[in-house]
C-alpha cells in the first residue's frame, strides 16, 4: 500500500486518536459507560527521532501506545505509518507492518514466556517473518543476544533463571529481531533497579544509533527519557497537554501540569533550592473527567473557563504546543 | 543456577510427601504393567473354558490361584486380560476427553466474546445430563468395541477440562508475552498451540488423572449392565454381570473384580490428589 | 430479590433450550432413527413404517418436529409409549415418588453425615480424626457404586439376614413404614456413600476457608463459645458454598440413583430406563433424559435463590 505522496520523514503520524473502552453491566452487557483512555492525540515521529510520552499512571499513555501498534482497535482517529493508514487494517494486512513496528514492554516477569527457551523466543521472531534460514537462525540469534549485552550462551536458558534487566535485553533482543524501524518502548524501565535502568537506557540509546532506529518511548517520569527523547509529549487524563523539543520542554515549560512533573525531577547540585509543584487531589477516573479542561480541579492556576471550556492545542513558539486557556 | 531444574524437582518433592499420593502412583504403575504384560502374567487362557472346574474357590488350587468362574476360566487370568481392557477403556477415553476439554477450552478462552458465551453454554447445557443416562443411551445406539466405548466415554466427561482450560487461558492471555506474540504477528493457531497450551498444562494433568479414575468407573458401570464391553471379551465391569446370581456358589466371582476396580481407582485418584498439591499447594488446604 | 429471581429465571430459559435441542438431536441419532425398534424389525414392511412415521409425525421437516416435540416436552405431552402405548409421562410419573423417595434420603443423610464430618475435620485440621476422615472420603469416592451395593447385599442380606435384597416392599405383606424403612436402609447408604465423601470434603474445605478469616478470630478472641462462634458466625458463611454443590451434585445424584435401582430392585425412574433401554422404548428413554436435565435446571435455579437470600452480596451483584 503506498501513499499519494509519502511524507517520508514522518515515520509515524497519529491524528486525533481516541480508544474508549465500554463498561458493560447487567444480564445483556448493557453498556454503562466508557473509560476515555485516550481521547483525541496528536502527533507526529520523523525517522531516527525519539519521542518521549509522558504522564501519571491512568493517563492512557500505555493505552496509546498499543493502539499504534493495533495490539487493541482504535475506536477513532488514524494513524498512519510511513505515511500509510494502517488504522482499520486487519491481521492479514498488519502482517507485514508487524515488522517495521515492535514493543518492548514494561514488565520483564511476564514479557518472556517461561515455557520457552531465551534462544527459541526469538528464533519465533524470526520464524514468523521467515526472516532467516534455519542454518543461520542460530547465528542470528547469538548476533542479537551479543548486541544487547547478554552472552550467546543465554540461548539455551530460561527466563527465570536471568534477572529483571537481563529479562529486558532479552525482550530487546525479540523486539530487534525482526529489523523494526520503528521500537514503542512501554515503560521499558520501570520495573528496574535505578543502578539498572542507566544501563538499559544506555542500551537503548546505543542501539538506536547503531540501526537508525526510531522511539516512542513511553514513561512516567521526566527524568528517565531526559537524554534519550528529542520530543517529549505530555499526557494527561487521556490528552496531549504539551508537545516540544527536549530544550525547549525543560528550559521553557509552559502548561501547569508539566511544571509540576518538572518541578518533581531531581537535579544533582546541592546548591539549587527546588520549588517542589505539589498538585492537590488525586487523578480523576477517566470514566468521567472533568468538564473543561482536564487538569482544572489539580491545576495551581485555573481560572475562570477553565472549568467549562476544552483548551485546544496551540503552537506557542515553532515545535512547541500547548493545550491550556493561559495560553489563547 | 538451574532454577527451572529445582522447580520441577520442588513439585516432585512436594508430591513425595503425599504418601498416599506415592503409594497410588506405584499401584498406577503396577497396573500398568500389569496391562502391557497381561499374557505373560497370566497363567491360562483367559477364554479357555472347561465346565468339568467350574466354581473352585481361591486358594484352593494350585493351578487355579484365585478360583474359576461359571464356565471354569481362570480367575486370576481373566483379572489380568480385564484389567487391561477396562484400563485401555480409561486412558483412551481420557485422550478423548483431554483432547475434546483441550480444544474447546483453548478456543473459548482464546476467543473470548460470543464464541466463548456459546461455548460456555453448550458446556453447562451438556453438564445439566447425568453422566450415566447419557452414556446408557449412547452405548444403546452403538456397537459397543473398545474404542467406541471409550469415546463415548470421552465425549461425555469432557466438560469440566474445558472450563478449567478456559479459566487458566484466559488468565494467562493478560500476560504480556501473549501481547508480544500478538506483536510480532504470529497466527493465531500459533499463539494458542505454542504460547498459551505450555502454560496452561498443568491441571490438565491433574485432570487427566482423574478422568481415568472416572472413567474407569464408568466402564465398569455400563459393561455390568451389559452395554458396555461385550463377552467373551473380558473387562472387570462384564465380570461382574452374573455376579449376583452366583453369590452362593462363588461369591469371589463378585468380590474380585470389584476389588480392582476400587484399587485402581483409588490409586488413580490417590495420585491425582497429590499432583494438584504438588503442583499448587495454594489450592488444597 | 425480586429482580434477581426474574434474572435468574431468564437465564434458566436458553438453558432449557438447549437441553432439549440436545435431546432432540440425541434421538434423532439414535441409529434407526427414532423408530429403531420397528426399523430394525425385519418382519415389518417399508409402508408400515412410512404409517407409523406419518401417525408419530415424523414425516415433517426437522424444525417442526423440533417444536412440537419442544412444546411436548415443555406442556408435560411426552407422546406415548412403543408398547402399549400409555402416556410417556404417566409412565415416568408412576415412577418418580419412589425414586425421589431414594433421592432425598441418599441426600439428607450425605448432608447430615458429611457435613458434620467436614466440620470436625476442619475444626480439628490434621488431627487422626481428620486425616482419616479425608483418606476416607477417598476411598469412599473411589468405590463402583454398584460393587458397593453387590456387597452389601451379600453381606447384610446374605450373609447376616438383617435387611432384605432388594424391592420397595416385602411381597405378599402389607406396605407398612416399617417395611419400607427396612428396605430403604441398604439403597440409601449404597447411594449416600459417595455422597457423603464429597460433602466432606467440600465442608471441610469451605469451612477451612472461613475459619482463618479475621471475623472469627475477633468472635473467638471475645470470649464466645466455639459453638457459638462456629454456628453463628462461620457456618452462615460457609454454607453459601455447600448449597451450590447440592445443585452441582443433582446430576450426579440422579445417575447414582439409577445405579442403586438397578441392583436393588429398587421401581424408580433408574429401574425403568434400564428397562426401556432393552426394549428400545425411546419415548421413555428421552423422557427421562430430560426430566432429570430439567430437575438438574431447576434444581440449580433453587440454589441459587437460596443462597441469594442467605447472602446479600449475591443479589446485590
Amino acid at each position: 500500500m503506498t501513499g499519494v505522496f509519502k511524507l517520508a520523514r514522518n515515520l509515524l503520524a497519529v491524528n486525533h486518536l481516541v480508544k474508549h473502552f465500554p463498561i458493560k453491566r447487567g444480564m445483556f452487557s448493557r453498556v454503562v459507560g466508557r473509560v476515555h483512555a485516550v481521547d483525541g492525540i496528536s502527533f507526529e515521529v520523523q525517522e531516527g527521532q525519539a519521542l518521549g510520552l509522558v504522564g501519571e499512571s491512568g493517563c492512557g499513555k500505555t493505552t496509546a501506545g498499543k493502539t499504534i501498534l493495533k495490539l487493541i482497535e482504535p475506536t477513532a482517529g488514524t494513524i498512519r505509518y510511513n505515511g500509510d493508514d494502517i488504522t482499520s487494517y486487519n491481521r492479514a494486512q498488519m502482517k507485514q507492518y508487524r515488522q517495521q513496528m515492535q514493543i518492548i514492554f514494561q514488565d520483564p516477569f511476564s514479557s518472556l514466556n517461561p515455557r520457552h527457551s531465551v534462544g527459541s523466543i526469538i528464533a519465533a521472531a524470526l520464524e514468523i517473518h521467515h526472516l532467516v534460514g534455519p542454518s543461520e537462525k542460530e547465528d542470528r540469534i547469538a548476533d542479537l543476544l551479543r548486541k544487547v549485552g547478554l552472552s550467546a550462551t543465554v540461548m539455551r536458558r530460561y527466563p527465570h533463571e536471568f534477572s529483571g534487566g537481563q529479562r529486558q535485553r532479552i525482550g530487546i533482543a525479540r523486539a530487534l529481531a525482526v529489523n523494526p524501524r520503528l521500537v514503542i518502548g512501554d515503560e521499558p524501565v520501570s520495573a528496574l533497579d535505578v543502578s539498572i535502568q542507566a544501563q538499559i537506557l544506555n542500551l537503548l540509546e546505543d542501539l538506536q544509533d547503531e540501526m537508525g532506529l526510531t522511539y516512542i518511548l513511553i514513561a512516567h517520569d521526566l527524568s528517565v527519557i531526559r537524554h534519550i527523547a528529542n520530543k517529549i509529549a505530555v499526557m494527561y487524563l487521556g490528552k496531549i497537554v504539551e508537545m516540544a523539543s527536549r530544550e525547549e520542554l525543560y528550559h521553557n515549560p509552559l502548561h501547569p501540569y508539566t511544571r509540576a512533573l518538572l518541578s518533581a525531577v531531581p537535579i544533582p547540585d546541592p546548591e539549587h533550592k527546588r520549588q517542589r509543584i505539589i498538585l492537590k487531589g488525586d487523578v480523576p477516573s477517566p470514566i468521567n473527567p472533568p468538564p473543561g479542561c482536564r487538569f482544572h480541579p489539580r491545576c495551581p492556576q485555573r481560572f475562570e473557563p477553565c472549568n467549562k471550556v476544552m483548551p485546544k492545542s496551540k503552537t506557542v513558539v515553532e515545535g512547541h504546543e500547548v493545550a491550556c486557556l493561559l495560553y489563547e | 543456577m538451574h532454577y527451572y531444574e529445582s522447580q520441577t524437582r520442588r513439585i516432585w518433592r512436594r508430591f513425595l510427601r503425599h504418601r498416599l499420593a506415592v503409594i497410588g502412583g506405584c499401584v498406577v504403575l503396577l497396573l500398568l504393567f500389569m496391562v502391557v504384560f497381561a499374557n505373560l502374567l497370566s497363567p491360562h487362557d483367559p477364554l479357555s473354558l472347561d465346565t468339568q472346574r467350574r466354581f473352585i474357590p481361591p486358594l484352593t488350587n494350585t493351578s487355579f490361584v484365585l478360583g474359576t468362574d461359571e464356565m471354569g476360566r481362570d480367575l486370576l487370568s481373566r483379572l489380568f486380560y480385564g484389567g487391561r481392557i477396562s484400563l485401555v477403556v480409561g486412558v483412551a477415553a481420557m485422550f478423548a476427553t483431554i483432547v475434546t476439554g483441550l480444544l474447546i477450552g483453548l478456543i473459548a478462552g482464546f476467543y473470548g466474546g460470543r464464541v466463548d458465551n456459546a461455548l460456555m453454554r453448550f458446556t453447562d447445557t451438556m453438564l445439566c445430563f447425568p453422566q450415566v443416562f447419557l452414556l446408557l443411551v449412547l452405548a444403546a445406539f452403538i456397537t459397543p468395541t473398545v474404542i467406541s466405548i471409550a469415546l463415548i466415554i470421552g465425549l461425555t466427561s469432557w466438560m469440566e477440562v474445558a472450563r478449567i482450560i478456559r479459566a487458566q487461558i484466559q488468565y494467562i492471555k493478560e500476560q504480556d508475552f501473549i501481547q508480544a506474540a500478538f506483536a510480532l504477528g504470529a497466527s493465531e493457531s500459533r499463539i494458542m498451540f505454542k504460547e498459551l497450551l505450555p502454560n496452561a498444562i498443568a491441571p490438565v494433568l491433574v485432570s487427566a488423572t482423574l478422568n481415568v479414575a472416572n472413567a474407569v468407573l464408568m466402564e465398569s458401570y455400563i459393561s455390568f449392565l451389559g452395554y458396555g464391553i461385550q463377552p467373551p471379551l473380558a473387562s472387570w465391569g462384564n465380570m461382574l454381570t452374573n455376579a449376583q446370581s452366583y453369590f452362593d456358589l462363588a461369591p469371589w466371582l463378585a468380590i474380585l473384580p470389584g476389588l480392582m476396580i476400587t484399587l485402581t481407582v483409588m490409586s488413580f485418584n490417590f495420585l491425582g490428589d497429590g499432583l494438584r498439591d504438588a503442583l499448587d499447594p495454594r489450592l488444597r488446604m | 430479590m425480586f429482580q434477581f429471581i426474574i434474572k435468574r429465571l431468564l437465564q434458566a430459559i436458553p438453558m432449557l433450550i438447549g437441553v432439549s435441542i440436545i435431546g432432540f438431536a440425541m434421538m434423532h441419532l439414535a441409529p434407526g432413527g427414532p423408530l429403531a425398534v420397528y426399523t430394525l424389525n425385519p418382519t415389518i414392511t417399508a409402508q408400515d413404517i412410512e404409517r407409523i412415521k406419518h401417525v408419530f409425525g415424523l414425516d415433517q421437516p426437522i424444525y417442526i418436529q423440533y417444536f412440537k416435540w419442544a412444546t411436548g416436552i415443555f406442556t408435560g405431552n411426552w407422546g406415548n409409549t412403543f408398547f402399549g402405548g400409555r402416556p410417556v409421562f404417566d409412565v415416568i410419573l408412576e415412577r418418580m415418588p419412589a425414586t425421589f423417595l431414594l433421592m432425598g434420603s441418599g441426600m439428607s443423610v450425605a448432608i447430615l453425615i458429611g457435613t458434620l464430618i467436614g466440620i470436625l475435620g476442619a475444626v480439628r485440621r490434621y488431627s487422626m480424626f481428620d486425616y482419616l476422615a479425608t483418606t476416607g472420603a477417598m476411598v469412599a469416592l473411589s468405590f463402583p457404586t454398584f460393587w458397593f451395593g453387590l456387597m452389601t447385599i451379600f453381606i447384610f442380606s446374605l450373609k447376616l439376614s438383617w435387611l432384605p435384597s432388594g424391592g420397595m416392599f416385602t411381597l405378599g405383606e402389607e406396605e407398612g413404614i416399617l417395611d419400607l424403612i427396612k428396605h430403604l436402609i441398604l439403597p440409601t447408604v449404597v447411594l449416600a456413600l459417595v455422597l457423603v465423601a464429597q460433602w466432606s470434603r467440600y465442608t471441610r474445605s469451605s469451612f477451612l476457608e472461613v475459619i482463618h478469616q479475621d471475623y472469627i478470630r475477633t468472635a473467638k478472641s471475645k470470649g464466645l463459645s466455639a459453638g457459638r462462634v462456629l454456628f453463628r458466625h462461620a457456618f452462615p458463611n460457609a454454607v453459601s458454598p455447600l448449597i451450590a454443590l447440592a445443585g452441582v451434585q443433582l446430576p450426579w445424584l440422579f445417575s447414582g440413583a439409577l445405579v442403586t435401582e438397578t441392583i436393588f430392585g429398587w421401581p424408580g425412574m433408574g429401574r425403568l430406563f434400564v428397562d426401556s433401554l432393552t426394549m428400545k422404548e425411546y419415548p421413555v428413554l428421552m423422557g427421562m433424559i430430560m426430566i432429570t436435565a430439567i430437575a438438574v435446571i431447576v434444581g440449580n435455579l433453587l440454589a441459587d435463590v437460596i443462597n441469594a437470600l442467605i447472602d446479600p452480596r449475591i443479589r446485590l451483584e
